[in-house]
């Protein structure tokens, strides 16, 4: 008895520690007054505000835009690598795995600096298309992490059908192989496009010249004090990554649903 | 094969965005360009050796690690209760745990900034309740409670995932013989959770040790950690040799830790890589 309730206490004050600061947060975007300890009413001023701020428009519309193609990009060159990576062997296996690996091990901020030294070094302006190339780089290992799977558990006997049956090789492909593994290059994409969205750390070292995405928006805001409008967009922000979420996750368990099923069958 | 040509426009793009930027950092911090051209130097390097900057270094890894021993602490028992067998709705609260990791992390940061503040939630509470005023904004403690704030489920679900996989038996095996729970604990369960506590320590530690913008929200402008130093040599004062010089010592310890840490974890596996 005793046990079960420090353990539902433990559980309660943990997820109260988790949750708390994050509610908070969200309710004060309605708050009247900007005072931060009182609540006066409820109001939609931030959120107002928020959407005639020019900046933030401009901030929105580059993290949006970056997300959209690197996740795009990422795709289609973490999809190829894949395919590529799942016919090789040995030594070349292990290097490219290992290169992949690399953005994941590395701290953000050293990825950060060190893709500014490259731009400055090569004498590209920074700015929206530097932004673009580093959000590539760093999305293009969940991609590569996510297709893997799904190829590694393709038999090779439909493909070599398909061909017997006359098709050629691009056709086989199109019509047997990428089916198959279209669950994983959506799920990719979709954590790709997550990545890009959220991301601050590389972004900030990556950017110039007026160009700046939401996070970096928020970080500058933050930096002067407390403004009601940064719970605003931090309320809408955790919304759209939310809805994002649930599509990963609903695809995910129908994914698995799928696989069980063929087991069963076997 | 000539499937594996696919895979060359993407290692083109690692090794251009990947590897060529970390030998950037390599070259950056062991030359030195002025009027009579680029030559090698040592004084990056050197200079990152210096008592004040020693003094910034010392005190993100204190900071890292005392944060890395409270993710440990608390979340150990979380991870036991929730890889507990008797848990009801284990989904739930495990998907419930997970879920603030996607909210930005800066957004978790700034919640504690608005909480923490003199006329802040905390402190209005305190002083309806008549007790005296919380003022740890702006210290190291505030950067702490941060950091713990923010890198907790990286303790937890590493291991969690492994306390899940521990066979039932081997405890049945140990009660059975004569074990006290207690003594349970500390010879069957804690030895095989080695594994997920290693990988936990790994992922609280380094992102706690490379930040700076916990340090620049919750520590004030004039808080220093390795993270602001590299920060500022790069964005305000424009010393990329200095600058790098950091990022590569950063670079390396972290890649040094993580190889012990790692290799311990091995030792007790069996297996032994290095």
């Amino acid at each position: 008895m005793v046990r079960s309730f420090l353990i539902k206490s433990y559980t309660f004050l943990i997820y109260f520690f988790l949750y708390a600061p994050i509610l908070i947060l969200m309710i004060f975007s309605f708050n009247n007054s900007k005072s931060r300890g009182n609540w006066d009413g409820f109001t939609l001023k931030w959120y107002a505000e928020l959407f005639q701020d020019s900046q933030i428009a401009s901030a929105l519309y580059y993290t949006l835009l970056v997300a959209v193609l690197s996740s795009l990009i990422a795709t289609i060159l973490g999809t190829l690598a894949a395919i590529g990576i799942n016919n090789m062997r040995g030594l070349p296996k292990m290097i490219t795995l290992n290169v992949t690996y690399l953005p994941l091990l590395s701290p953000d901020i050293v990825m950060g600096v060190s893709l500014m030294l490259l731009f400055i070094f090569i004498k590209l302006q920074l700015g929206f298309l530097t932004m673009l190339f580093a959000h590539i780089t760093f999305n293009l290992p969940f991609v590569v992490f996510s297709v893997l799977p799904k190829l590694r558990q393709l038999s090779n006997e439909t493909y070599d059908a398909a061909l017997d049956l006359g098709a050629t090789p691009f056709e086989a492909y199109k019509k047997v192989i990428l089916p198959q593994i279209s669950p994983g290059i959506v799920t990719g994409f979709l954590l790709a496009f997550t990545m890009s969205f959220d991301d601050f750390v590389v972004s900030f070292f990556t950017t110039g010249s007026g160009v700046s995405n939401l996070a970096i928006e928020i970080y500058s805001m933050a930096r002067r004090g407390i403004n009601p409008k940064i719970n605003a967009l931090l309320t809408l922000m955790f919304i759209c990554i939310m809805l994002l979420l649930l599509i990963v996750n609903y695809r995910m368990s129908k994914d698995s649903n799928k696989e069980t099923d063929v087991k069963i069958i076997k | 094969m000539k499937k594996k040509l696919l895979t060359y426009p993407y290692l083109l793009w690692m090794i251009i965005f990947t590897i060529i930027p970390l030998f950037l950092v390599l070259y950056f911090s062991v030359v030195q360009t002025d009027q009579f051209g680029t030559r090698f130097t040592s004084e990056h390097l050197a200079r990152v050796f210096e008592p004040i900057y020693l003094k910034v270094i010392f005190r993100s890894i204190a900071l890292a690690l005392v944060s890395t021993f409270f993710c440990l602490v608390i979340g150990y028992p979380m991870a036991m209760i929730l890889a507990s067998r008797e848990l009801k709705k284990r989904d739930i609260l495990v998907i419930l745990f997970v879920l603030p990791m996607w909210m930005n992390f800066l957004a978790r940061t700034y919640a504690w900034m608005t909480l923490l503040e003199n006329n802040g939630i905390i402190n209005q509470l305190l002083l309806t309740l008549g007790l005296p005023t919380l003022n740890i904004l702006y210290t190291d403690k505030a950067v702490i409670l941060g950091m713990v704030y923010n890198f907790l489920p990286f303790m937890v679900l590493p291991i969690y995932s492994v306390l899940r996989k521990i066979d039932r038996s081997l405890l049945e095996a140990a009660e059975d013989l004569g074990a006290t729970p207690v003594s349970t604990f500390f010879k069957v369960i804690f030895p095989l959770s080695l594994p997920g506590v290693v990988s936990g320590i790994i992922m609280v530690f380094m992102p706690a040790v490379t930040t700076f913008v916990i340090s620049r929200l919750l520590g004030g402008g004039h808080y220093m950690l390795i993270g602001n130093l590299i920060e500022q040599q790069f964005l305000a004062t424009g010393n990329w040799g200095f600058g790098s010089a950091l990022s590569l010592i950063l670079m390396a310890f972290l890649l040094l830790t993580m190889g012990i840490m790692s290799r311990t974890d091995k030792d007790r596996e069996g297996g032994r890589l290095w």
